[in-house]
């Protein structure tokens, strides 16, 4: 029975690149994914795309490619990423430079473009999931639309030969999906094995979650080698159980514990997962345990594909200003309020126009190490954080500078005042039809 | 006694709802939690937190529970100007509820915590 091995080399933008390497040397995978991209990701791709039309793709990429590439060739491992983001055709360019330069002739990557549905939004009458408005009245401040596309535009890429396969907007579990399926010669619409598929991508997809990251609790959860975690591979048969394991030696663990945890991960109702190629029920899930960091899952089960497709929408919504600043020893906590309480009567009184502000008050050893801090005052020390949204960034900076200011006109003792401003990308979401999103595939050849 | 003696939890959020799964160490205990941690103490755990009703989907089979919970305050992570604005840490807030200690379903011992604390479940249930 054939077995196809595909692992996970990231599960964010900013993820380890060297245990993508040690997956990559050691895990003999048919199929490395890298999953790279949020919601937020993307909108900013799509911000970095209209400043410069040759950019929009993940900051990353180069660095990731050349780490891997020249691996996962003499391995013979197809890569899929979704590293495209704003402007996979653009990735693929560089990709393909890259492979050159490292003297990897013949190399042959795909673009799978369709997601960006911003032109398909304008002018048609969607309404805005959270709020029910029209799309139509986030007017100008609409940075990006992109779909959530399936598995259909990866696995094509896959059937033109592509080495390397880099997506946009394509959900997560699809980029395990299209190589799964494609391997083992399961339909798009044999909706049990897509289900299979769609477990395997959701446990994988965030990487080092699955083999003990994000999962420590001293005391309770132990996890020995954090700073050296394994990233996860799955070893997918025709039928049976899927299994989740990472490569020995590696830190982190692999148990049924870390892998329950990760089932339910950003899940809501457990029998109706939505994405792109089918709805998956997780419900009658089993994880058992299959030796030393091998575990098995097995019990997915697929209904058709949703009609319609999740629109990722990212506005322009404002800006956050935000200031810090830290105070110790006995009344910490006092000065902190008291703090707080001038920041909030200065902006009443300069008028400047907040929506809505919010003081934070943190704290452990940050001022004074291990020692005075823990002398017995409740708490040693504290940190004032200030936030508030504006409709301007001038008036982020003013929240921002009343804080700081703090420094000469506040309480006794403030120290370490920080400062930042930002614009506010919110996210929405609304649903298109299927037969509105046209994915289409181009390859370049190094 | 906090839930988590008994159980363990992961939150991960979805513009305005998040989720936050809570799992038995031990599966003796899943009627324990199935029985104790509702949906409407969940709610009343994080009123302040979360405004919204809160879901709860049973999970036998790995002994867990997934909680929803709508209506994150602040508006979800696009508008929050919480630390968090993901709610990532609410998985250890819930941890915190207090609960009676609970008794095995099968024997009526009271639970071994430092068995139940323990996550090596290589042997399996």
């Amino acid at each position: 029975m054939k077995t196809v091995r595909i692992g996970c080399g990231a599960g964010f933008a900013g993820d380890r690149i060297d245990a993508a390497v040690v997956l990559a040397a050691r895990g003999e995978l048919d199929y490395l994914v890298f999953e790279c991209l949020a919601e937020r990701t993307i909108a900013l791709a799509q911000q970095a795309k209209v400043r410069d039309p040759h950019l929009g793709y993940d900051p990353l990429l180069a660095t990731r490619m050349e780490a891997v590439l020249p691996l996962c060739r003499e391995r013979g491992t197809t890569i899929v990423t979704n590293m495209g983001a704003a402007n996979p055709s653009a990735a693929a360019v560089v990709v393909k430079n890259i492979a050159r330069q490292m003297g990897l002739q013949g190399l042959t990557i795909a673009a799978v473009t369709g997601d960006d549905v911003r032109s398909a939004v304008d002018g048609r009458d969607f309404t805005i999931n959270e709020t029910n408005q029209p799309v139509a009245s986030l007017g100008d401040s609409l940075v990006s639309a992109n779909a959530y596309i399936g598995a259909e535009g990866i696995r094509h890429a896959l059937e033109l030969g592509a080495d390397v396969v880099i997506a946009g907007r394509a959900a997560d579990p699809s980029l395990f999906v299209a190589p799964l399926s494609y391997e083992l010669g399961w339909s798009l619409d044999a909706w049990n094995e897509v289900a299979r598929a769609t477990l395997v991508g959701h446990l994988l997809e965030c990487a080092g979650q699955v083999t003990g990251g994000y999962f420590a609790d001293p005391g309770y959860k132990e996890v020995a080698g954090l700073d050296d975690l394994g990233f996860p591979f799955a070893e997918v048969s025709e039928r049976g159980p899927v299994v989740i394991t990472k490569v020995a030696g590696t830190g982190g663990h692999v148990t049924p514990a870390t892998c329950k945890e990760q089932l339910l991960y950003e899940i809501h109702d457990p029998a109706a997962y939505f994405t792109p190629d089918t709805v998956a029920n997780f419900s009658q899930v089993s994880i058992e345990p299959a030796g030393t960091d091998r575990v098995h899952a097995d019990g997915a089960t697929g209904k058709p594909r949703p009609a319609s497709l999740k629109v990722s929408l990212a506005y322009r919504d404002g800006f956050v200003g935000e200031g810090q600043i830290s105070y110790a020893g006995g009344g910490a906590e006092h000065r902190a309020r008291l703090a707080a309480d001038i920041v909030v009567r200065r902006l009443a009184r300069l008028g400047v126009d907040t929506q809505e502000i919010r003081c934070d008050i943190i704290g452990v050893n940050a001022l004074h190490g291990s020692g005075l801090s823990k002398r017995d005052c409740q708490p040693y020390e504290v940190r004032l954080r200030v936030a508030a949204r504006t409709r301007s960034l001038g008036a982020a900076q003013a929240v921002a500078n009343e804080v700081e200011s703090l420094y000469t006109n506040g309480p006794a003792g403030g120290g370490g005042a920080a400062r930042t401003t930002r614009e506010v990308l919110a996210l929405a979401s609304t649903f298109i039809p299927r037969e509105l999103v046209r994915c289409d595939v181009h390859t370049v050849v190094a | 006694m906090k839930l988590r003696a008994v159980a363990h939890s992961r939150s991960g959020d979805k513009g305005t709802i998040i989720n936050v799964s809570l799992i038995v160490f031990d599966p003796r205990h899943y009627p324990f939690i199935v029985r104790h941690v509702t949906a409407e103490r969940v709610k009343a755990h994080f009123a302040g937190l979360a405004t919204g009703e809160v879901l709860r989907y049973e999970l036998p089979r790995i002994g867990a529970l997934n909680f929803v919970v709508h209506g994150i305050t602040g508006g979800g992570v696009t508008r929050t100007l919480a630390l968090d604005a993901h709610g990532k840490s609410l998985s250890s807030a819930l941890l915190e509820m207090e609960v009676d200690e609970p008794l095995l379903a099968d024997d009526q011992e009271s639970v071994d915590l430092s068995r139940g604390r323990s996550t090596d479940s290589q042997e399996g249930p």
